[in-house]
């Protein structure tokens, strides 16, 4: 229960990072973190004492497959990691635009504007 | 198998060390390499925890974030970052962490929630005993993503594509209309 609580502890880090850092590139940081944090939790939720990882080898009988880890939490992790860099480089190209417009990372600089 | 809690434990530690210094310092570059450092202690992580899809997908994605984060932003602007504490935001994060912390001890606390170690396995059974005879994948992570949910990773190429399309969209330099006054006035 303590890994789960480690878990959550970071995600709440993350959070902390998105909500009162001031500079953009530190809250793509803190999502980047969260992330982090809901993959591996998933991850562990799924972890079975003694598991060996989901492949079958020849050979192998049906008590061998009960050893087996949760499959389906990976395959949706799988998914998740190669959204998560997908959303990753958009949140970074909008902090590129933002420099250009402004010529500034940080946030309290950029929100005096309007527009 | 032997008992992997103490490496767990290790590896966590070490990502809440590396997380707090990524979001305490003050160079962005300092910061951009802890959280990549987080990362790949993530990496092995998840190679304990017996995925090692996952370990080297998480690998190779966290190379490219490394690449983006520094290409794109440390680039531009590597400048100390200013420090003003915004006093109403760190107090709604301190209750937002108590908060969380607390129905996080309510849940994982509570009757029938599955203990570490003790998966649920209720769908993936099926899966792990029939993967191999259904779908002659001898990965099941492998058989699952591309077989028995293949919808699901439809879908994450479309989110990928799209995320992808705007990034193009929001980075382009200058659109149709711009190009046509350049040619006018020569």
């Amino acid at each position: 229960m303590t890994v789960y609580f480690l878990c959550v502890v970071l995600l709440t880090m993350g959070l902390y990072c998105l909500v009162a850092k001031k500079n953009i590139v530190k809250k793509v940081i803190g999502i980047v973190i969260m992330e982090y944090a809901v993959n591996l939790y998933l991850i562990i939720v799924g972890y079975k004492t003694g598991g060996v990882a989901p492949i079958v080898e020849p050979g192998m009988g049906e008590t061998a497959l009960e050893r087996f880890v949760d499959p389906l939490p990976q395959a949706l992790v799988l998914t998740s990691i190669v959204i998560g860099l997908g959303v990753l480089a958009l949140m970074v190209s909008m902090c590129i635009r933002l420099y250009e417009k402004h010529g500034t990372f940080d946030m309290s600089h950029i929100s005096k504007l309007r527009g | 198998m032997e008992n992997i809690t103490p490496q767990l434990y290790t590896l966590l530690v070490f990502m809440v060390i590396g997380s707090i210094v990524a979001i305490e310092t003050r160079n962005l570059l300092s910061a951009v390499i802890s959280v990549s450092a987080v990362g790949f202690a993530l990496s092995v992580a998840f190679l304990f925890l017996g995925a090692p899809d996952i370990a080297i997908t998480q690998l190779v994605v966290e190379i490219l974030v490394l690449i983006i984060l520094i290409r794109g932003t440390i680039l531009l602007d590597n400048t100390a970052v200013e420090l003003h504490r915004d006093t109403l935001a760190v107090i709604v994060s301190l209750i937002f962490f108590g908060l969380i912390l607390g129905f996080g001890a309510m849940i994982f606390g509570s009757r029938g929630f599955p203990e570490f170690g003790e998966p649920l396995m209720n769908v993936s059974r099926v899966y792990v005993m029939r993967g191999l005879p259904e779908t002659h994948a001898a990965n099941i992570v492998t058989s699952v993503i591309l077989d028995y949910r293949a919808y699901d990773t439809l879908g994450e190429a479309t989110v990928l594509f799209g995320s992808i399309l705007g990034a193009l969209a929001i980075l382009r330099k200058d659109g149709k209309v711009a190009k046509k006054e350049e040619v006018v006035p020569a």
